[in-house]
């Protein structure tokens, strides 16, 4: 598979602002810790006069998958639509604190949103393709982007479809409406819209609670592919999920983060007794 | 607790039930009649003027002694003088097109104007503002059309268009067009805020974590996602427009000319059918008989787009279901 931020070649207005990740990587000393892609110092949030989420310390580490986890209303989507600003869209939604992608400043108030959400792609829990054709959904965020050559398109539009593992099941019928799609099919249409304007990093916001078990497969062994390619953070209900699919955990607990750390760690042997009763099912 | 709960619904047991089984029966039967007579007087109503409608337009295509009435004349000429002359013409076509001149100029006006409104009322304006605007359409709605005619003959004919040029009349297509189109505004707008505000939240969330600007959301999303109820909304607007009688009875003119001039005066089919019942012509004369035809002729127009709006419009429930 391509590496999805060389799809764009017409892009460069956008993508020179940062070099692409995994030449940062080559150049890196093996020996020094990976730089995190999301660092956050001291994060608070609210909605009105709730706060809903209190001084979060976490770390995201590049080209890993990190699943975020907790029972409902602990504050796991808010965080998760901090990291693209989709908050902004909330009146009365606020934030102090530091948070930070790649040393870039996300709290800032004249920070470039739209150039943000093009680096860091979303996917949502109900599957939302546009009532468009599947050629359309893909092209839409390249066209806004400004590709609009024919050819560049098609040959966006496959590449992002075979990155989702959609492209054989719907090569015949491109010009077909998005709608007449399978759940599962339509999620990772909605994946390939986001891979499609070549981001370095992909939001979930429980992608496969929506769906039925073979669909949410087909998405995990797409989330564990994508790894290779971009930073994804998961936030997730089912423990399951997280272990399957995350190579680091963070467990979120009314608003405050109660232990984070590798997958395997956090789930076999978690230092905090709350996170133990959660991931063994006792709460939540 | 649980004991007062028990002792209360014990209290209900006890007393049984309100009436008897056979007064139950008679109230909800009797209810049941009421609101079948109810339905059906509007049912029957309805069919009782389309039959008079049909019946008259029958009488008058069947007239005796005037061989230039029919169907075939009264459809396709090109000559509507019904009062004037030796040899009075009955060829609807002039009316037709006064009407259409007239919508064609109130749509050009209000469909936009509407349909942008509506987007910055749906997408754009904060809550507060919103609800303020809304109120203030809802009073441009409740605003009797006779009112919009003296603003069109007494405002934008000698204020607005004759200073633009000099071939305005006093009566022309234009004014009455424009005051038209401020009419059936708040209609468009209301219809086209509905149909954008029914969008799904999580298409404009998809589109914006794309990258996209508002307008991007608004132009390319919401609009397209909204677009069947958009043209219905259109259709019922033009509808009105087609319908509407007061306005172009005041500012139009009085003269059925088959023309596209818009500085021209016109006659609408509605506006003729005024003349006809407010001037002396006797009920059994050919003129009035030819005003059911013309009734007759606007239904057909009205229903037919009616309908075309209504099947949009089904096909824009279905999107989302």
């Amino acid at each position: 598979m391509s590496q999805p931020s060389a799809l764009v070649p017409s892009m460069d207005p956008l993508t020179t602002t940062t070099p692409p990740p995994q030449r940062a990587e080559e150049t890196r000393p093996a020996s020094v810790a990976p730089p995190s892609a999301i660092s956050m110092r001291g994060f608070n949030s609210w909605y009105g006069t709730n706060q809903v989420l209190h001084a979060l310390d976490l770390e995201i580490a590049p080209r890993q998958v990190c699943g975020f986890i907790g029972p409902s209303g602990c504050g796991k989507s808010t965080l998760l639509r901090w990291i693209n600003r989709m908050n902004d869209t909330i009146p009365g939604a606020r934030a102090e604190g530091t948070l930070s992608l790649h040393g870039i400043d996300l709290l800032d108030k004249t920070l470039d949103v739209v150039d943000l959400r093009r680096r860091v792609g979303m996917v949502f829990q109900k599957p939302n393709p546009f009532p468009k054709s599947i050629f359309d959904n893909v092209a839409f965020g390249p066209r806004l982007h400004r590709v609009y050559s024919r050819t560049d398109l098609e040959e966006l539009v496959e590449q992002s479809l075979r990155a989702s593992a959609l492209w054989n099941e719907v090569k015949d019928r491109l010009d077909s409406s998005a709608l007449g799609l399978s759940g599962g099919q339509q999620q990772r249409l909605c994946i390939a819209r986001a891979v499609a304007i070549g981001p370095e990093m992909l939001l979930m916001d429980e992608p496969c609670s929506a769906l039925d078990p073979r669909s949410t497969a087909s998405i995990e062994e797409l989330i564990r592919e994508l790894r290779a390619s971009y930073t994804i953070v998961i936030v997730t209900h089912n423990m399951q999920q997280a272990s399957r699919v995350s190579d680091a955990t963070a467990f979120f607990y009314e608003g405050r983060l109660i232990e984070s750390g590798p997958t395997d760690i956090l789930f076999t042997n978690p230092k905090n007794r709350q996170t133990e009763d959660y991931v063994s099912g006792r709460f939540g | 607790m649980i004991a007062v709960a028990a002792r209360n619904a014990a209290d209900i047991a006890e007393r049984g039930t309100p009436c008897s089984l056979r007064m139950r029966a008679w109230f909800e039967g009797s209810i049941k009649a009421l609101l079948w007579s109810l339905t059906c007087f509007t049912v029957v109503t309805t069919a009782a003027i389309i039959s008079v409608l049909a019946y008259e337009t029958y009488g008058f295509f069947t007239i005796q002694n005037h061989p230039e009435v029919s169907v075939w004349s009264f459809f396709v000429g090109t000559e509507w003088s019904p009062l004037l002359g030796a040899q009075p013409m009955f060829g609807v076509l002039p009316l037709v097109a006064g009407t259409l001149l007239v919508t064609t100029i109130a749509g050009i006006v209000a469909l936009p104007i509407g349909l942008m409104t509506a987007v910055y009322l749906s997408e754009y304006a904060p809550a507060r503002r919103r609800t303020v605007l809304k109120a203030v359409l809802e009073i441009l709605a409740g605003v009797p059309t006779v009112v919009y005619g003296f603003f069109a003959l007494t405002f934008i004919t000698p204020y607005l268009l004759q200073p633009l040029s000099n071939s305005f009349g006093a009566y022309n297509a234009m004014s009455a067009g424009i005051a038209v189109g401020i009419m059936i505004l708040p209609i468009v707008c209301s219809l086209c805020e509905d149909a954008l505000r029914a969008v799904p939240q999580s298409l404009r969330d998809g589109a914006y974590a794309l990258g996209s600007t508002k307008f991007d959301v608004s132009a390319k999303v919401v609009v397209p996602a909204g677009l069947s109820g958009v043209i219905a909304a259109f259709l019922l607007a033009l509808t009105r427009a087609i319908g509407e009688t007061m306005i172009v009875a005041l500012a139009a003119g009085g003269l059925a000319q088959l023309t596209a001039n818009p500085t021209a005066q016109v006659q609408t089919m509605t506006a003729y059918m005024v003349q006809i019942f407010l001037g002396d012509a006797p009920a059994a004369g050919i003129e009035y008989k030819s005003s059911y035809a013309v009734a007759f002729t606007l239904f057909l127009i009205t229903f037919f787009l009616t309908w075309i709006g209504a099947l949009v419009l089904r096909r824009y429930r279905e999107e989302y279901e």
